[in-house]
């Protein structure tokens, strides 16, 4: 597993298909994230931005192509790349009949992490949870669990976040807070967030990616770019889709 | 070594936590076990030599059918919740959380059974001390819940859960289930010795086997 500010990449994929069934929905997508970058993949329903996700996560097993995490190749070393990867799906991963804290322990146990209570309380105190730690999950509002859910991936201080529309239910405090984590200078995380809403994605993302029919069919850093082009350059490569 | 029975007693004692703030396997198993004992009790005449033959076969029809529905939940659990990512998105081997899994469900169905058991020796006039019992019971339950672990996560996936657990899972449990019949048989009716010593190696030689296939076959089963 490297860790080299030199090597560059934190994710590099070439030619990443995937198919379910007869239907394919990732059909030779390269893509390569810089260490410390934040990079916002956009594009309509369907267009496999949560099969990416998913890819990268070691949920599903990719059909063809080279992906890579942190150096390491995905399929050989699945367990080292799951060590350095947060993430946040559209399912919170919590159990309804535990409470928050004891959701939070077992995915601690689950990564053998050490001073356990101290790192629930700073992702709980991330997210602005810690005075809801105790209830039940199933007692929680959608936006309370995926906040607890964004807490979680953040357990086990990982270098690479992979979030799949992490917006979705979270009210306007959460959402500040989602962009404090994203942009954090300080800790420097690799971030790769898939959303739909173009707003969010100029505001959080240093580059972006459109993703469709299964590949990418541009790239472009955010630096200059205003909303209206975004929304224009969007509707280009996402008509018929 | 810590590295994995650390995350296996994690996801052990998780399940044993949500079993005892929801009471969902225990109490449904138990329930359907004791119904499927009252219901064969009166089902026959209970004289000594029809017991000592039909027996067995209730006491391991009552577990085995009982334990079909704790295994359905077992993954349903996983699955509804998303809750399976979440297991797999842990930095550890997936037959980690299978073995997991498994012990749960055997810890289930094993709490089950000395709950169950003393009822059936009532019922069906038997001596509660039966020591030849424990070994018999603790294999094939073993190997019970090492099929049925594999085949409960590979019918979370299906959308009919409910049919395709029993008819997957009950032909290739079937070999366990035939020597705990004949191996409890051999106990209840106070025969032992070389009788005994047919039944209980093949049941060793059947869990080991499961217990090096079940996990490569879970591996398979759990990743999309």
């Amino acid at each position: 597993m490297t860790n080299k500010a030199s090597d560059g990449l934190a994710i590099e994929i070439k030619g990443l298909a995937k198919a379910f069934g007869r239907t394919p929905v990732l059909r030779g997508l390269d893509l390569d994230v810089r260490w410390g970058e934040v990079l916002t993949v956009l594009g309509p329903n369907g267009s496999g931005k949560t099969t990416l996700i998913k890819v990268l996560a070691t949920l599903t097993r990719p059909d063809a192509g080279v992906v890579r995490v942190a150096g390491a190749d995905l399929l050989r070393a699945g367990r080292s790349v799951r060590r350095v990867i947060g993430v946040v799906t559209h399912d919170a991963l919590l159990y309804d009949h535990l409470s928050v804290y004891e959701n939070l322990k077992f995915s601690g146990r689950m990564f053998s992490l050490d001073r356990l209570e101290d790192r629930i309380v700073a992702a709980a105190d991330t997210m602005g949870v810690t005075g809801r730690l105790h209830h039940r999950v199933h007692t929680l509002s959608h936006g309370m669990k995926k906040r607890f859910s964004i807490a979680r991936s953040l357990l086990h201080d990982p270098r690479i976040l992979l979030m799949d529309e992490p917006e979705s239910g979270l009210d306007q405090e959460a959402l500040e807070m989602l962009e404090e984590l994203v942009l954090d200078s300080t800790v420097r995380r690799t971030v790769l967030m898939t959303t739909h809403n173009l707003d969010r994605a100029l505001a959080l993302g240093q580059r972006m990616a459109i993703i469709s029919r299964g590949k990418i069919a541009y790239e472009e850093s955010l630096d200059s770019v205003s909303a209206e082009s975004l929304k224009e350059t969007y509707s280009r490569y996402t008509e018929g889709d | 070594m810590g590295s994995f029975l650390g995350p296996v007693a994690a996801v052990l004692l998780k399940d044993v936590l949500l079993e005892l703030r929801t009471k969902d396997t225990v109490v449904s198993v138990l329930v359907f076990a004791l119904l499927a004992i009252v219901i064969f009790n009166f089902a026959i005449e209970p004289t000594p030599v029809m017991v000592a033959v039909v027996a067995p076969g209730i006491l391991w029809v009552a577990f085995t059918f009982g334990g079909v529905l704790g295994l359905t939940r077992s993954f349903a659990l996983e699955k509804d919740g998303g809750n399976l990512h979440g297991l797999m998105l842990a930095p550890v081997s997936r037959d980690t959380i299978f073995f997991g899994k498994m012990l749960g469900n055997f810890v289930f169905m094993t709490v089950v059974e000395v709950i169950a058991f003393p009822a059936f020796a009532v019922l069906f006039n038997f001596s509660l001390a039966m020591p030849g019992l424990i070994p018999v019971a603790l294999l094939a339950t073993l190997g019970i819940t090492t099929v049925g672990t594999v085949f409960s996560a590979m019918a979370a996936n299906t959308r009919s859960r409910e049919v395709m657990l029993p008819v997957l899972f009950l032909p290739a449990v079937l070999p366990v289930i035939v020597a705990a019949v004949e191996a409890s048989g051999i106990v209840i009716g106070g025969e032992g010795g070389s009788d005994l010593r047919r039944w209980l190696p093949l049941l060793v030689v059947f869990d080991a086997v499961f217990l090096v296939v079940c996990p490569v076959a879970f591996t398979l089963v759990i990743e999309e």
